[in-house]
This record gives C-alpha cells, sequence and structure tokens, in this order.
C-alpha cells in the first residue's frame, strides 16, 4: 500500500489545483484575520468560507482526479495488487494531501491568530469535512463510468449537503413549527457532515445564545465532552460509510 | 496451468462469453483467433482478474483466482491499448512497476528494453509518446519479470517491422524456456513459427481448439492463414 501511496501523494502535491487552493486558503484567512479588527469576526467570516470552499473543492477535484487516473488504475489491476490496496491508496493519497494543504492554507493562519480551543475545533472540522468530502467522491466516482455524469453527481451532492439539506429541514420546521422538534433536529443534523462541523464550531464560538430555544438544546446535546465525541463519531461514520460503498462497488468493476 | 470452466460474462444485452471452457498447459503458445468482438479480450481479461465473470471459474495453478491477486506474480499481461498515467516518464512508470514486483528483483529481464532501444528516451513522458512506443514500453513491462505465463494482446500491432522481429524472436526464446504464452492477433502469417495451438473464438463462444499440427493435417494446408480459411469456409458452408 505504501508504494502506491507514495506515488499518488507525490501526483497531487505537483498538481498546480492543489497548490492554487492551498495558497487560496492561505490569502482567506490571512486577509480575514487581517481585515477584522476582533479575531472573533475573523473566525466567523472564516467559518463559512470553510464550510463553503473546502468541501466544493475537495469534492470536484478528488472526482475529476480518480477519474483521470482510470489509465493508472487499470495498469494497477493487471498487476499483483489487492484492489482494496489500489483503491485504499488512492483515497489516502488524497485525503492526506488535501489536508495538508488545509492544514497549511488554514490551519496555520489559525494557529497563529486563534489557537484556542475555537480555533483547534474549527481545524479539526476542516479536516474532518476533507476528507468527509474525499470520501463522497470516491463514491460518486465509483457509481458511474461517465466522467460528466460522475462530476454532476458531486456536484450535486455538494449542493445537497450546503444548502438543500438545510432548506428541506427549515421547510420541515415551519411546517411542523407547532411541534417541539427541536430533539429531532439534533438527530436530523447527524444526516450532513457540514451541519455536524457547523453546529460544533458555532457552540465552541459562544453564538449559540442568539440561536434561541434551538441552539439551547443544541448546546445541551453537543456542548459536552460526549456531544463532541458523539459528533466526531458521526463524523468518522460520514468518512467510511460511502468508502466502503464505493470499494464494494470498485471491486466487482470491470476494467 | 490455467484452466477456466463454464466462464460467462455478460456487457448489458451482449454475451462477450458465452460458457467457456477451456485449459492451457505449460510449455505451450495458443494464439487466441476469432473475429473482432468474438470476446478474446474479455477473456483474457477475465483471466488476469480485471473483468469478473457472471458465473463459472477460473483456475491458476490449480488456485481459484476469485478475489485473489498474488497469482498475478506470475503473469506478464501486454495490453491491447495501453493506458499509462500521462506525464510520468518511461524511467518513472518501469521504477514504479519494479518498485510494486520487487519479488525477485535483480533477476529483471531487460532485453527488450535494450533491443527497442528505449533506453535513449527514459525521459520522456508518456502522453508524448507514439503509438508504436508506447506498445514497446508494453511489451517490455511484460516481458521483464521474467513471469511463467505471458499473455498478449496483439502485440505486433503498430510496432514497425523491425521491432515486431525483435518481439517475435524474444517470444520463441521465452517459450524454448517452457513459458506458457497466450497471444491474440489479427495477423496470422506471423504466428506460424510461433504457436503450437490454435483457439478461435466466434460470438463468445469456442469454435475449436487444437493443436496447430492436427489443424494442418485436417486441412492439409501447411499455412495456418490457410488452413484457418478453409476451416471457416466448410463451416460456413
Amino acid at each position: 500500500m505504501k508504494k502506491i501511496l507514495k506515488y499518488v501523494i507525490v501526483d497531487i502535491v505537483q498538481n498546480r489545483i492543489v497548490i492554487i487552493y492551498t495558497l487560496l486558503l492561505l490569502i482567506i484567512s490571512l486577509s480575514v484575520f487581517n481585515l477584522e479588527s476582533n479575531s472573533a469576526k475573523g473566525l466567523l467570516s472564516l467559518l463559512n468560507i470553510i464550510l463553503i470552499i473546502v468541501p466544493l473543492i475537495c469534492i470536484i477535484f478528488s472526482t475529476i482526479y480518480i477519474y483521470n487516473s482510470s489509465e493508472f488504475i487499470e495498469l494497477l489491476v493487471s498487476q499483483p495488487l489487492k484492489r482494496r490496496t489500489i483503491w485504499a491508496s488512492i483515497f489516502s493519497g488524497l485525503a492526506i494531501s488535501l489536508s495538508l494543504a488545509f492544514f497549511i492554507g488554514a490551519g496555520i493562519p489559525l494557529l497563529l491568530y486563534n489557537a484556542d480551543a475555537t480555533g483547534f475545533m474549527m481545524i479539526a472540522m476542516g479536516l474532518f469535512l476533507t476528507v468527509v468530502f474525499v470520501s463522497i467522491a470516491m463514491l460518486a466516482a465509483g457509481l458511474t463510468r461517465d466522467k460528466a455524469k460522475g462530476i454532476g453527481l458531486s456536484i450535486l451532492l455538494w449542493l445537497f449537503f450546503s444548502l438543500i439539506f438545510d432548506a428541506l429541514v427549515l421547510f420541515l420546521l415551519f411546517q411542523f413549527q407547532d411541534y417541539p422538534l427541536e430533539r429531532l433536529m439534533v438527530f436530523f443534523s447527524f444526516f450532513n457532515p457540514i451541519d455536524l462541523s457547523r453546529i460544533q464550531i458555532l457552540l465552541h464560538m459562544d453564538i449559540s445564545a442568539l440561536m434561541g430555544y434551538t441552539g439551547a438544546v443544541f448546546r445541551e446535546f453537543f456542548g459536552n465532552s460526549m456531544g463532541i465525541m458523539l459528533s466526531f463519531a458521526g463524523l468518522t461514520i460520514w468518512i467510511f460509510m460511502p468508502l466502503l460503498f464505493s470499494l464494494k462497488k470498485f471491486k466487482a468493476k470491470d476494467l | 496451468m490455467i484452466t477456466a470452466k463454464n466462464i460467462t460474462k455478460q456487457f448489458g444485452k451482449l454475451k462477450a462469453l458465452d460458457n467457456v471452457s477451456v485449459s492451457f498447459a505449460k510449455g505451450e503458445c495458443i494464439a487466441l483467433l476469432g473475429p473482432n468482438g468474438s470476446g478474446k479480450t474479455t477473456l483474457i481479461k477475465a483471466l488476469l482478474g480485471m473483468v469478473v465473470p457472471d458465473s463459472g471459474t477460473i483456475h491458476f495453478a490449480g488456485q481459484d483466482i476469485a478475489n485473489k491477486w498474488r497469482y498475478r506474480n506470475q503473469i506478464g499481461y501486454m495490453p491491447q491499448i495501453g493506458r499509462y498515467p500521462e506525464n510520468m516518464t518511461i524511467a518513472h512508470v518501469i521504477d514504479m512497476m519494479k518498485d510494486i514486483r520487487k519479488a525477485d528483483s535483480g533477476k529483471h529481464d531487460e532485453d527488450l528494453i535494450e533491443s527497442f532501444g528505449l533506453k535513449r528516451m527514459m525521459d520522456k513522458r508518456m502522453r508524448t509518446l507514439s503509438g508504436g512506443t508506447t506498445q514497446k514500453v508494453s511489451a517490455s513491462l511484460a516481458f521483464l519479470f521474467n513471469p511463467d505465463v505471458l499473455i498478449l494482446d496483439e502485440p505486433t500491432a503498430g510496432l514497425d517491422p523491425l521491432s515486431s522481429e525483435l518481439l517475435k524472436q524474444k517470444i520463441i526464446k521465452e517459450k524454448q524456456n517452457g513459458k506458457l504464452i497466450l497471444i491474440t492477433s489479427h495477423i496470422l502469417s506471423e504466428l506460424d513459427d510461433l504457436i503450437t495451438e490454435v483457439f478461435y473464438m466466434q460470438e463468445g463462444r469456442l469454435l475449436f481448439h487444437k493443436k496447430l499440427s492436427a489443424l494442418k493435417e485436417e486441412t492439409g494446408e501447411i499455412k495456418l492463414s490457410k488452413a484457418i480459411a478453409k476451416i471457416m469456409s466448410v463451416k460456413a458452408v
């Protein structure tokens, strides 16, 4: 596994897009912290950027990368290698290099300007989101042979998790506003990795008071160490479920 | 060495392999023949585990290959259209393969790399290579690890006459070393002095699998191309 991983990482790290992504994150985070007088405000702006840009870049770059490596995958499959090793190497290669890009681009500025619990939580969530969306990209690319369909699917998935899911939840909330849905909201948030990250970071920023009764319920559930563990566990499931499902597909794939 | 039992593979509505059973023995050089789309490449890919058959079993040296991978250490495969990572140089690709299959390093067979003159262009990127040069790289990689079984899918397509002669000499040499060699080709004339058995497929089914000598005897022809033509015309009538 190490051998292939080495080639994948060397290939990705040299990729121009990953370098641009790193620089982009770096510029955004530095300017956000330097423009705002109050680092808490900067943190809030950075939060929104991280929750939108990181999943988008990770899912699209990974999907395209997997399709562009089809030759490489074909070459490897005819060699004495387990398919699981090949798939796991590509996943780890993508996850490691994109996490590295996030850490350099957003992690280091966060540590420089806001090295407290909130900053650490933001770095952890950014890394989690990176890996989760690489895993979802593996699934999107594993489901269809057609590159255009695969990329379309991954854009749709990103759109779903960052916009449509929240819209659906809001819709439900308004439709059933006569009923106490707060606990249900906690349950729903586990179905969306972006929401899980958002809630965890917001709770650390002490602005959950602005979220009313739902915020209080969230605080009660997620605010203690048990809740943090649970949301980490939820995100870990989000990493492994798509990955294992795509692996199952890849094992039966004809090349 | 390789036995396949009742292999069936369907791509959508197309039956690429229809209940094919074969047995290939060590030391033979077998020609896989048949019209385009008769399932030759699918059969080869099934032997390599690249295509997963819908039903049937394949045994390699007595072992079922389903979900196995170690057996591929003993196979050198030259694909019909070699596809390589575009940004890698020839040297990178060869080094990577050596890295992946380093079981018995030091025993690399670099004859073809030498004779094809690939040493001179080691730092060319794969995407800049011509079709023929890519074929040369594929051929060199197939022979590089001294495998017991060689699977060559249209090895001489796209090679210039000189290189294809070099490749033929290499195949004959390996045959004499007692290796099992599977070749598909549409150029029958060049198979005459290579092969010992003929395996003919049509529409995913095995039509016949005979010794070359028996085939020639049956038809009374000396040339493989004439013998095949004769058999086909008899079948058509």
